[in-house]
């Protein structure tokens, strides 16, 4: 089964590690994720204010380049899928935004020939925006996925961090529940991990801040472990390398401001998915991450 | 504390933009508070999101557009998420935001050349765009 893939920037260059575990887990589970032929940045943030049509161009020229590839596009940056699925949201709902942005579109096409062929037609909303993990479970199904593991995580003791990006606006993401998600324990559940619960799994990281005012951002992010150390979690699952970043690379300074910090390994969900598929070599590569998850998962023989 | 509240900025313009760009009616707010009680950054706020609303409400634009707020908010739309009467404080925030952007009411939260070398060659990039849109416009 082949299916329309959006990687994204951060996945196509620094987040190289989610985004090569990605593509494999999905050959082992029996889905070719073929890259759209071109694409270029989501843009990064939806525009909350009502007269911006601007932002919402460059996610609907990629729905319009993964239109012509079939009725679906997948994608795993947390960012992304919120970005795309909104603007996807707009096209459908909103007539008056959708003729703007496939005005630019058609400007576009002339502009530019070699992508005529991408975006002849005009957008209408047409394609389904799916996360990798909706995938797993709507289109691949979990039960299948528990078939081709060639190892089950028992006894590893993990926390899903979902943040924010992708259940909120529970309206428009139709994701899951905002407050009590469920679609990543459940992922965990089929690994045959110990799903750590814990009070921040949909806390915000910080996000962007980390930019502009790392305290800030570290303050949120260390809420974020704090709360998932105390809950005995070993390590913790993410799908977003914002969320990873903030959450990973940040514990020195974490370390800080509480005594007796533990440091706690975070990994991208695939990573985990990978393992359990028996995937080895340098589709799963760590060299990456701050805080090596590999001392954990060796102490489970899991490597 | 003594209060005037002048009729002139209870129906200032500006603070129909407001509701009009950020597509919310700032009187369905009736300051139960959630979502400054549900903001991970409210500590580091000089005017708590329901507080913003409430200035809003009574016409004072200008304290709301000089607040440090507008700019800590990450927009992790918490606050929009349990607000009881569904009122989006997230994108009121961006409207202010993009308020103070557009007119350069103010210099902007950050500029291109003060994202720090540590973030250009470490940070993932979907970042260092996110946080240039938020802050810089």
């Amino acid at each position: 089964m082949k299916i329309p893939y959006y990687p994204g920037c951060t996945l196509h260059e620094r987040a190289l590690d989610f985004d090569v575990s990605a593509r494999e887990c999905a050959k082992a589970v029996g889905v070719e994720l073929q890259e759209l032929p071109i694409w270029t940045c989501c843009g990064a943030v939806f525009p909350l204010v009502s007269d911006n049509v601007m932002e919402i161009l460059a996610p609907v020229r990629n729905l319009a380049y993964a239109a012509r590839e079939g009725d679906k596009l997948v994608t795993l940056c947390s960012f992304c899928y919120h970005v795309l699925k909104r603007a996807n949201k707009v096209v459908k709902d909103d007539p008056e935004k959708m003729e703007k942005a496939n005005l630019f579109l058609r400007a576009d096409t002339e502009a530019r020939e070699e992508v005529e062929s991408y975006t002849r037609k005009d957008y209408e909303g047409q394609v389904d925006v799916l996360h990798y993990l909706e995938m797993l479970r709507d289109v691949v199904g979990y039960d299948e996925v528990k078939k081709k593991l060639r190892r089950t995580l028992d006894g590893l003791r993990v926390a899903p961090y979902y943040g924010c990006m992708l259940l909120r606006p529970k309206k428009e993401m139709e994701f899951d529940d905002p407050e009590q998600p469920s679609i990543f324990e459940e992922f965990l559940d089929t690994l045959g991990c110990d799903v750590v619960d814990f009070a921040m799994k949909t806390e915000c990281c910080g996000g962007f801040q980390i930019v502009a005012d790392e305290d800030l951002a570290v303050q949120c992010s260390r809420n974020v472990v704090g709360s998932a150390l105390k809950n005995g979690a070993e390590i913790i699952v993410t799908t977003c390398p914002l969320c990873r970043y903030n959450l990973d690379k940040k514990q020195d300074e974490m370390a800080k401001s509480v005594r007796g910090f533990k440091k706690i390994p975070v990994v991208y969900f695939t990573q985990l998915l990978g393992i359990a598929l028996g995937i080895g070599g340098e589709h799963i590569d760590f060299s990456d991450n701050y805080v090596d998850p590999r001392p954990v998962l060796a102490g489970k023989s899991l490597l | 504390m003594r209060l005037t509240i002048k009729t002139e900025e209870l129906r200032d313009e500006l603070i129909r933009r407001v509701e009009d760009l950020s597509r919310q009616s700032l009187l369905q707010c009736y300051q139960c508070g959630k979502c400054s009680a549900g903001c991970p950054v409210v500590d580091e706020m000089d005017v708590i999101p329901s507080e913003i609303i409430r200035l809003l409400q009574i016409g004072r634009l200008e304290e709301v557009l000089n607040s440090k707020t507008i700019w800590v908010c990450a927009s992790c739309l918490q606050c929009a998420s349990r607000c009881p009467k569904g009122v989006e404080f997230s994108n009121i925030c961006d409207a202010l935001r993009q308020m103070v952007l557009r007119k350069r009411l103010s210099n902007p939260r950050m500029d291109a050349d003060e994202v720090s070398a540590i973030m250009i060659s470490d940070a993932p990039q979907m970042g260092v765009v996110a946080a240039l849109r938020k802050l810089n416009g």
